[in-house]
């Protein structure tokens, strides 16, 4: 049985529909990430889940049972805000404390499960402290304490790490993920940043304007996005408009605009479809010499930009086209420098085929 | 050309010199002065002492509307009583232009930004991203040449900021414009400066190209600032000029470094893209797997070594390797000492030095 | 009595604008400014919001009508008589705080950096100010001319005092009153009810709507009034008109009181003997009535401030109830009372006593709940909904969030209440026939209706002056509490 489900749940405020006929299951201990832009529904889908909305269609269901009338205070599962809502005028641990004393523990058993709490996000030596005596990492991790030590079970943190800096966020994200794991809660985690998504969840959940795109694992979600949106939120791609030529065996040939001809796994699509191929940067090796690939090109290479342990280039392919290739950790001596002809090349398996998106590629791409 | 030399609260006897169409970014953790930095210079903080040169000219005296400065906010700051084409013609407005002029550069200014269709929106209405841009339309559409820029794209989604960065870049290259970018992140700085100026606490730790101070920084806090690092902390067994034998927990390595004495306490510093990982084999150090992440272009890996010392390491998914999984044993192939740093262990202790906030 | 309604309009319209013109520059100076020596200002700028209108009136009566005050230094025995101007002249001075009040709430909370950019645009200072800054703060500029406005036509204690001869419509009302003419009073404050709240749906329907004119710029002319020895004259204007027609005038009781105290009336007063006798048993009544007012309205506006503040029942009855809790302040107090009365004493049911308490709740309710709600929504709401997924019940969330958060509001709003219910005077004299509560006593007093003598006169207004005077250093010591913990 699984631990949250919905069921075609639908949100309106006013005319925006926040969410569309959602509908999904998590299961007991799992963390799931939803990652979507803003305005998708992440929120919504959050304070529907705690009680703090309700529905205006579709039944939401915890541990089997409908929960739609069920008030927030009785539905054991807490609600983490982005700028965490540590009540100011409480210290840590009194603030730590507020769940167990809010279900009508005596005082006794919830100081000692606060002291507990602040002991996993090593922040006892601060129990005394008020909120706005903490750093902006310290007070993320009382309000998870806060979170964990209200025994509900059911973890929602709304953009958790969005309030730290991009350096924090870094060293944070892996840490937080630990402390939920090992006191076996279930977490929902929402947020528009992929790389956290992707660090932190066991699967997860692309949301756009109010509709679910895609749920899964991380790796297949890499690896085979559900759409164009999907491959270019997480892990990004660069994009070639082409058509079904004909398809021999296993192996489809795609005709792309400008005369160019690419490989790629057979598809259910029909001859002649327009589609959308798209390519992982990691995906496109670019070198000096001969390319033992089916799909390579001679490219030149048009930008290069600096990432820290990783370089990008901009190659300029026969179409005119420009593609993008992720080089990791690259010695000096590698490194490819503008204006250089160089060869591109990616395995047919890589390429990923997508039937041409109804409003066009540029609204599929778009993100806000 | 600016100079500055001061010596503020919130900055203490800062240095900087920026040349024409640079593009600077000025990199730290919350609260190390970056902002009051360009505040100074915009005129909006006055400094406690020091001085501000731009083009040459001192501009103590200067108020902030006469110093012919862009400045983009990090909470945007559009004038919401004002349509997008007002914001945009405001700055042309105040200074009496011509009408036809303000027509002329508002409509360059809307088709450069690719806003053309939203100039009678009112910045409510808009998206995050096209706030912000129309934001920096507005600065630049007064002609300035110097530009200061506060956190420009804090506000907005990871993947919009991903983006934005570089036509941030073009923009300020195809109209020649000098830039002083303020940021906390570390891969905006490296992606698009021409030079970085790492701050903490109100002083400039180290200033460099970004391939220079993320592959070889002179100071320990920019090591672990510009990108994630494994420091591990050890002992100098021997010198032999420019290389160092480093003991390590019981793990010796040889590392380059100048000027140690044997017995000194140092840091050694290795990025997690250079730590490689192999099945079980004679050479390197042994260990185990404690975590995998995958993170889509590369699995992320945790490895405990004896002695305890864990270490992150990175590797492509480029290649076509099936990854290692939790529990399995593997080696740690650290002898190549190319890509490791040496640096003093800090006076104050490693946690204080490197702390980010 | 057509003439007399039209003359409060008029005095309403014309003392909001010369308030505007004169409150803006003060709030300017007190928030822009640095140094201790602004929150002095800043408490100096309330007095004539706390000290009670009756004494307010007693007290611009002598210092422009009587041969002591001001007409001395002009050497004749007085600069303004009784009627219009003077009215004028109260007016102006007791609206000055509403408008300085809301102007500095307003200012604290804009966001300067709109006025930076501007700046940082090429605007001179005051270019960014006039451009940007004021049409931001629109609302809230027309907020506190309505405020100034609603005050103006409500007020009846200190107009009856200056007025003289004078009729505008408080005062004709009350002389009607007087006179026994039941049905031109229910009349006249029917009009002004109408009136009323016809002129201020108006204003508040057509000023938004209000297009802002493209921007007309004239750099030299603005970059000149933008340098520091214009903004220092301005600076000095307004606080000569602040100080000549503001402060002294309302502080100027204070002298023939203290004369009394040393002439050995406050022996005689506090012995309780001849006229004192009656003005302790005001005294007290009126404290009582006011403790009463005080306790219904917390516990009556406290449900309906957290509705309007949360928005519990859907936006548009939050919007409505918004709109209603307005109305008190809009309707002149006076024929707010002439209705009261009527309907509460032509049912017959209540007692004199608890129908005063009644008015009085009723007139001061919208303090409450506004200060309360402002408050509230002050809470961020995640706070709120934090404690409610951890899972406390609505009722532990008030005690232990959001009560604790609000508790200085709610002690300023209780003392706000508590101030305006002393003051009180015209529904009360409308509704009193024959108790009285302290304010009506003295108008009484100052308009020899009572024989007393000047000494007498000047302590027992100063006496009520001096009650108020401790709310008001109460209410400055809960201000700097909250702000301490907001820096902090």
């Amino acid at each position: 049985m699984p631990r949250v489900s919905f069921a075609n749940v639908t949100k309106n405020f006013g005319k925006v529909v926040a969410l569309d006929e959602v509908s999904f299951d998590v299961s007991d201990g799992q963390y799931l990430c939803v990652l979507g832009p803003t305005g998708s529904g992440k929120t919504t889908l959050l304070k529907l889940l705690a009680g703090l909305l309700k529905p205006d269609e579709g039944t939401i269901y915890f541990d089997g049972k409908p929960v739609n009338n069920v008030n927030a205070q009785d539905r054991n599962a807490v609600y983490v805000p982005q700028q965490y809502a540590l009540f100011p005028h409480l210290t840590v641990l009194q603030n730590v404390a507020f769940g167990p004393l809010a279900r009508g523990k005596p005082a006794s058993i919830a100081l000692e499960t606060a002291s507990k709490a602040l002991d996993l996000v090593r922040l006892s030596w601060r129990a005394q402290a008020l909120p706005n005596e903490l750093s902006g990492g310290m007070q993320q991790r009382v309000a998870l304490a806060r979170g964990l030590a209200s025994g509900a079970g059911l973890l929602l943190l709304d953009e958790p790490l969005g309030a730290l800096d991009a350096r924090l966020r870094l060293d944070l994200r892996h840490k937080l993920r630990d402390l939920v794991k090992q006191s076996g809660f279930t977490a929902i985690h929402v947020t528009h940043d992929q790389d956290e998504a992707m660090s932190v969840g066991d699967e997860i959940m692309v949301l756009r304007n109010g509709r679910i795109q895609d749920y899964g694992p991380q790796r297949r979600v890499y690896r085979r996005p559900a759409s164009i949106f999907v491959a270019n939120m997480i892990g990004g791609a660069s994009f070639l408009e082409g058509m079904v030529d004909t398809t021999v065996g296993e192996t489809a040939l795609i005709s792309v605009r400008g005369g160019l001809t690419v490989q790629a796994p057979s598809t259910t699509l029909t001859l002649t479809a327009p589609v959308i191929l798209a390519l992982r940067k990691e995906r496109i090796r670019i070198s000096r010499d001969r390319l033992e690939m089916e799909n390579v090109f001679k490219g030149e290479i048009r930008g290069v930009r600096f990432l820290g342990n990783s370089k990008e280039y901009l190659i300029r392919i026969p179409n005119g086209d420009i593609i993008a290739s992720r080089q990791f950790a690259e010695s000096e001596d590698d490194a490819f420098k503008v204006g250089e002809e160089v060869q591109v090349g990616f395995l047919e398996g890589d390429a990923m085929v997508f039937e041409y998106p109804a409003k066009g590629l540029r609204n599929e791409l778009e993100v806000g | 050309m600016s100079k500055i030399y001061g010596n503020i609260h919130a900055l203490a006897d800062v240095s900087l010199h920026v040349e024409d169409k640079e593009y600077v970014c000025i990199l730290g953790p919350s609260g190390c002065g970056k902002s009051t930095l360009i505040r100074c210079i915009a005129g909006i903080n006055k400094p406690d002492s020091g001085q501000i040169l731009i083009d040459g000219k001192s501009v103590e005296q200067t108020p902030i509307e006469d110093r012919r400065i862009g400045y983009v906010f990090q909470d945007v700051a559009l004038f919401p009583h004002m349509s997008v084409r007002d914001n945009l013609s405001y700055g042309l407005a105040v200074r009496h232009a011509e009408s036809t002029e303000i027509t002329t550069v508002t409509n360059e200014m809307l088709d450069l930004m690719n806003i053309r269709d939203r100039s009678k929106a009112y910045p409510r209405e808009l998206s995050g991203g096209a706030q912000q841009k129309v934001a920096v339309g507005r600065a630049i559409a007064t002609g300035s040449h110097l530009f200061l820029l506060d956190e420009p794209l804090g506000a907005l989604d990871a993947i919009v900021r991903a983006e934005l960065r570089y036509e941030l870049r073009k923009l300020a290259s195809d109209l020649g414009l000098t830039v002083i970018h303020v940021t906390h992140d570390q891969e905006e700085a490296l992606s698009i400066a021409d030079r970085v100026v790492v701050m903490k606490s109100g002083r400039i730790v180290e200033v460099g190209k970004p391939s220079d101070i993320y592959i070889a920084p002179q100071n320990l806090f920019t090591e672990n600032f510009v990108g994630e690092t494994n420091l591990l902390e050890g002992e100098v067994l021997e010198t032999n000029g420019s290389q160092c034998v480093v003991d390590i927990k019981g793990h010796r390595i040889r590392v380059s470094g100048f000027g140690k004495k044997v017995g000194q306490r140092v840091i050694v510093s290795i990025r997690p893209e250079f730590v490689p990982l192999t099945t079980p084999s004679e050479v390197g150090w042994k260990g185990v797997i404690k975590q995998v992440t995958f993170l889509g272009n590369l699995n992320r890996y945790v490895v405990e070594v004896d002695g305890g010392i864990e270490l992150i390491t990175e590797e492509s998914t480029a290649e076509y390797s099936t990854g290692f999984r939790v529990g399995e044993s593997v080696s740690v192939l650290l002898a190549n000492d190319a890509h490791m740093l040496l640096f003093d262990y800090p006076k104050e202790g490693l946690e204080k030095e490197i702390s980010l906030e | 009595m057509e003439g007399a309604v039209l003359w409060s309009f008029v005095i309403g319209l014309v003392v909001s604008i010369l308030d505007v013109l004169g409150g803006i520059p003060l709030a300017w100076l007190i928030v822009r400014s640095h140094g201790h020596w602004t929150t002095i200002l800043d408490s100096l700028a309330d007095i004539p919001f706390i000290v009670p209108t009756v004494a307010l009136g007693f007290s611009i009566l002598e210092f422009w009508s009587s041969p002591g005050g001001l007409a001395q230094l002009f050497g004749s025995t007085s600069l303004v008589s009784s009627g219009v101007i003077l009215i004028v002249l109260l007016h102006f001075a007791f609206s000055f705080p509403v408008i300085v009040r809301v102007m500095v709430g307003e200012f604290l909370n804009y966001r300067e950096t709109y006025e930076v950019a501007a700046r940082t645009l090429g605007a001179s200072a005051f270019t960014a100010v006039r451009t940007v800054t004021m049409p931001i703060l629109r609302p809230g500029i027309l907020a506190a001319f309505l405020l100034a406005l609603a005050r103006s036509l409500s007020e009846t204690g200190a107009t009856i005092v200056v007025a003289g001869a004078f009729e505008n419509g408080t005062v004709f009302i009350n002389n009607v009153r007087g006179s026994g003419l039941t049905a031109a009073v229910v009349i006249a404050s029917s009009i002004m009810i109408v009136s009323s709240l016809t002129v201020f749906g108006l204003i508040k329907i057509i000023t938004p709507r209000i297009r802002v004119a493209p921007l007309k710029v004239w750099p030299n002319l603005e970059r000149k009034l933008s340098k520091s020895p214009v903004v220092a004259t301005r600076n000095a204007i307004s606080l000569i008109v602040f100080l000549v027609f503001v402060l002294l005038p309302c502080l100027f009781i204070a002298l023939p009181a203290v004369e009394a105290v040393a002439a050995g009336t406050a022996t005689e007063a506090f012995a309780g003997v001849g006229p004192w006798k009656a003005f302790w048993s005001s005294m007290s009544l009126s404290y009582v009535i006011a403790v009463l007012a005080t306790i219904v309205n917390i516990v009556s506006g406290l449900p309906v401030a957290i509705l309007i503040a949360r928005n519990r029942f859907g936006t548009r009855i939050s919007r409505v109830v918004d709109a209603l809790v307005d109305l008190p302040i809009i309707v002149p107090s006076l024929a707010l009372g002439v209705s009261l009365n009527f309907f509460w004493r032509n049912m017959g049911a209540l007692p004199e006593f608890w129908v005063i308490v009644l008015a009085h709740t009723t007139i001061t309710y919208s303090y409450f709940v506004r200060t309360m709600a402002a408050s509230i929504q002050g809470i961020a709401p995640e706070l709120e909904d934090a404690a409610r997924t951890l899972g406390a019940r609505p009722l532990r969330v008030f005690r232990k969030i959001t009560l604790p958060l609000t508790k200085y509001s709610l002690l300023s709003g209780a003392i706000l209440v508590f101030t305006r219910s002393v003051d009180e005077t015209g529904a009360t004299s409308a509704v009193a026939a024959t108790l009285k509560t302290a304010p009506i006593l003295l108008v009484s007093w100052i308009r020899g209706t009572v024989a007393v003598t000047p000494a007498e006169r000047a302590l027992g207004v100063g006496f009520l002056v001096a009650t108020s005077f401790l709310a008001l250093v109460m209410l400055r010591l809960i201000a700097t509490r909250i702000s301490a913990r907001k820096v902090a």
